[in-house]
């Protein structure tokens, strides 16, 4: 009896020291991660309740992490959760197939449309960026917003590198688009 | 570089993910072409544009405690679910452990383990008190006549038991039925002393030599085992030894 209560206390110690290093490790990220689900979700209640369900996650397997890259592990799993929250909310979102094969008409498209982002201000900026296919939204915000490099993206959003690098193309050309629309239809009304 | 393959590796430029050889061959090109080198400028002002939008969502505030409580409690709760889950995995190894050492302790010392001489008494005594405890299997064939009991076992065994009332001595036959012991199918007569019931087992022995009565007890019952006319006896009954003295001769004078 002494021997399990000693291994309970054993346990116990075991765990406060884990808990030490999972929130050294990966609760400095909690803006990034934030982000990400804000930006996937595109709705503040979700996001937070995302982010709060990927650190429990985070926490449980944190067994398989082994101290490479906090951030990037942690995002994966805050992708993946958000994923999960869409699929059992029937998001939308979801229903868009995206080809991965370079399109050539986007690809040479080559208009320089830097005055349209003159006009643009930061509300027409986000509504652009939100109205972008999820698996665009994604890799924009982690290139962008995290500044995370092609390697860490390929990481979070389970990709190919080759992908991450056209998908990236491609986001940036629709997101053109769409403020080119906006500015076009701001200038009629 | 054509401007096809310059399109394709200007975000990579952008992104700062070119290597060098890469990224000279780009900036070469951009030189030289007006319509690369304006979308370059573009995608520049797009990143430009997306960082100082302050679009980057932070947490809000109070996201960053909820989370520790619920790790917390996470925490305790992994505590309680491993160790229930690990204690009782040694427990149950070191059950097996200690299980298997007393199989292989008591397969290889020989004192521990009946020998086929210890476990037959045993057997005889344990179906005394089964047919005692069902009123239904004391007897398979009821009847105090031994011609009826005798052919009785006719065809259901390879041998034939000799079978006698010992009713005038006070040993009256209450009946037979077919036991197996030994490793064999036997017979079981079974005899009545006022109200004390005698199973007496029958079997051909191996060696036709006679051996005389051998006297045992367990479990408060007695028991008389003797070799006779190439058949093993066993006599079994809650009987004293005296009065079963005295059938286990009545047994062996009738033959």
């Amino acid at each position: 009896m002494v021997d399990g209560v000693e291994y309970k206390q054993e346990e116990r110690l075991q765990q406060q020291n884990k808990l030490a290093t999972f929130e050294t490790a990966v609760l400095p990220h909690l803006d990034a991660a934030y982000n990400l689900a804000r930006w996937l979700t595109r709705n503040d209640a979700d996001a937070e309740d995302v982010v709060q369900e990927a650190y429990l996650r985070a926490f449980r397997f944190f067994g398989g992490f082994h101290g490479e890259d906090g951030r990037a592990w942690l995002l994966g799993i805050v992708r993946n959760t958000s994923y999960t929250w869409m699929q059992r909310n029937r998001s939308p979102q979801l229903n868009m197939v995206l080809n991965d094969e370079p399109h050539e008409a986007e690809s040479n498209d080559l208009n320089p449309e830097a005055l349209l982002l003159q006009k643009a201000d930061a509300q027409m900026l986000r509504q652009a960026v939100e109205e972008l296919p999820v698996e665009f939204r994604e890799v924009l915000v982690l290139r962008e917003l995290d500044e995370m490099s092609y390697k860490q993206i390929a990481v979070v959003a389970d990709l190919p590198l080759g992908t991450v690098m056209s998908r990236l193309a491609r986001a940036r050309k629709r997101l053109q688009q769409i403020l080119a629309s906006h500015t076009q239809t701001e200038v009629l009304t | 570089m054509s401007c096809q393959t310059a399109q394709k590796f200007i975000h990579a430029y952008v992104d700062g993910e070119l290597d060098l050889a890469g990224s000279l061959e780009v900036e070469q090109h951009m030189q030289e072409c007006q319509v690369c080198a304006s979308a370059y400028r573009n995608q520049t002002a797009l990143r430009s544009a997306l960082k100082d939008s302050s679009l980057y969502h932070s947490a809000p505030a109070g996201l960053e405690k909820r989370i520790r409580s619920s790790l917390r409690r996470e925490a305790k709760s992994e505590v309680g679910r491993r160790s229930f889950g690990w204690n009782w995995l040694p427990v149950g190894v070191a059950l097996a452990c200690v299980l298997l050492m007393a199989l292989v302790i008591w397969q290889a010392v020989p004192g521990l383990r009946p020998s086929g001489d210890e476990l037959l008494p045993q057997e005889v005594v344990s179906n005394h008190v089964r047919a005692l405890q069902l009123e239904s299997h004391r007897t398979d064939v009821i009847s105090s006549d031994q011609h009826t009991v005798k052919p009785w076992f006719d065809g259901k065994l390879d041998f034939a038991p000799p079978v006698k009332d010992f009713s005038s001595q006070g040993f009256p036959l209450l009946g037979g039925r077919l036991e197996y012991l030994n490793n064999r199918a036997v017979a079981a007569l079974v005899y009545q002393r006022q109200k004390h019931y005698i199973n007496l087992y029958v079997w051909p022995a191996e060696q036709s030599s006679a051996a005389s009565e051998v006297a045992d007890k367990r479990q408060g019952y007695n028991l008389l085992h003797w070799t006779n006319s190439g058949m093993n006896y066993w006599a079994v009954s809650d009987l004293n030894v005296v009065e079963l003295h005295e059938f286990a001769r009545l047994v062996q004078q009738a033959q």
